[in-house]
């Protein structure tokens, strides 16, 4: 047995802290620790972006980041997304125009989404598809996906 | 399962000191992008891992009189997010936005890049055309090391033990310089070079060129430094007669394998093609750059 690691962290505003083994990842504690099983394991080697959380600032996998490494960093994960009730615009266009189909990968495909309009509001449809070429989807064919993201980016622009 | 034991040192010291020091298999960790899978498919099973994200000098971007000094660990967003870096060598640029998806260049670092040895990395071709110099700190002292000396095989380098690249130096960049890096995938996006091509270059006033290096990847057991190919654009305006000796040169230089990404005489083809297209994108950026 390793020795067990003390963490302390901020996810979505909320401080937590673990005891985490070294080969344990940020994902592993977020779903098996922290109960947020919003972030979706897809493939566990960073091809899919299932698990992409924000750290910091800087969306990374979450399956390619050792728990240990999460001391004093602030995560936000899809949890923190909705405030309340009421939804992002980004989750509001992804049921409204079927962006979401069997949902394993929409927590991570959001996440992507909102980081990339947090940079740049208004985006080609060239420029989301190039983003999002890490979130793997089989279900919709990823054209509904793109439009949901170019109808929230809009919205957003004009609220 | 080995007893794993981490360790994030904030002084380059406490890291060598820490490498050097161990017994078993250790690892040093940057953004983990590879360390970390090995790690998950028990590809390997370190009994140490060395976080050297808490050093200052790996993290860092500096410039002196033109002279950028990146450290190791940067990663690829935030070497591609800095502006006066992106202008000054646009290739190694080309190279880093390559690497993966945004998710893994949020970690992702071209210490990493390089000391992972795959010799289809992105970001090493365009470091070597660019001249990059890598400082390397380990317990006899620092060295500096050409990036071409670094990669020695697939998955291994010339670090000894207790090594950690520290920085990649680029030299001066004269007016009339400009560089360029370009790969051939079937996708546009997450995939793997099945040949990869990096040019720079530099022209004076009469568009003459004065200096060119050029780097293939993906068609050697290492990204190789061609010094024909460069040779063939010296003295040239970088017209078709120089391009087709540059093709020429690039395809000679060529030892690759067959694999499921390609054949060998595809690869030698594909090297000779993508190495001229990627000095008419050095040559043009050449030229705005005055």
């Amino acid at each position: 047995m390793s020795k067990k690691y003390h963490v302390a962290t901020t996810v979505n505003g909320d401080e937590y802290e673990y005891l985490c083994e070294p080969q344990q990842t940020l994902l592993d504690v977020l779903r098996d620790e922290m109960m947020l099983t919003g972030t979706k394991e897809g493939c566990g080697t960073g091809d899919c972006g299932a698990c992409t959380v924000m750290v910091d600032g800087t969306m990374i996998c979450s399956c390619l980041m050792l728990a240990v490494e999460a001391d004093g960093k602030q995560i936000e994960t899809i949890e923190g997304m909705a405030q309340g009730e009421k939804l992002h615009p980004l989750q509001h266009y992804f049921l409204e125009l079927n962006g979401s189909q069997c949902g394993i990968c929409t927590p991570g495909i959001l996440i992507a989404a909102k980081a990339l309009l947090d940079r740049n509001p208004d985006p080609t449809e060239t420029e989301v598809r190039y983003w999002l070429a890490g979130n793997l989807c089989r279900c919709t064919g990823y054209d509904k996906i793109v439009r949901s993201v170019l109808a929230a980016a809009k919205e957003m622009r004009e609220a | 399962m080995n007893s794993l034991r981490y360790e994030a040192p904030s002084s380059l010291g406490d890291a060598i000191a820490l490498l050097a020091g161990a017994s078993g298999t250790s690892r040093i960790l940057a953004g983990g992008t590879d360390v970390i899978v090995q790690m998950e498919t028990d590809l390997i099973e370190p009994d140490l891992v060395v976080d050297i994200k808490k050093i200052p000098e790996l993290r860092q971007i500096a410039v002196e009189n033109g002279v950028f000094r990146v450290g190791a660990a940067v990663t690829g967003m935030e070497l591609t997010d800095h502006e006066a870096f992106c202008k000054a060598w646009p290739g190694v640029v080309d190279g880093v936005k390559l690497i993966g998806s945004m998710q893994i260049k949020g970690r992702a670092t071209m210490g990493g890049n390089l000391c992972n040895a795959s010799p289809a990395a992105d970001s090493v071709p365009a470091l070597i055309a660019a001249g990059a110099i890598a400082r390397i700190a380990g317990p006899n002292g620092a060295r500096d090391v050409p990036v071409e000396d670094i990669p020695i095989g697939p998955g291994k380098t010339s670090l000894d033990k207790g090594e950690i690249i520290v920085s990649f130096r680029f030299p001066s960049r004269p007016v009339g310089s400009g560089d360029a890096y370009l790969r051939m995938t079937p996708r546009t996006e997450m995939d793997i070079a099945v040949v990869g091509v990096g040019v720079s270059i530099t022209l004076d006033a009469g568009g003459v060129c004065i200096a060119a290096r050029v780097a293939l990847g993906a068609v050697a057991p290492t990204p190789l430094l061609i010094e024909e190919a460069g040779a063939a654009l010296i003295g040239s305006p970088v017209d078709t007669r120089a391009l087709d000796r540059l093709a020429q040169a690039a395809a000679a230089a060529c030892r690759p394998i067959d694999d499921k990404r390609g054949t060998k005489e595809y690869r030698i083809k594909v090297a000779g093609v993508l190495a001229k297209r990627a000095a008419l994108l050095a040559l043009e950026r050449a030229r705005q750059n005055t």
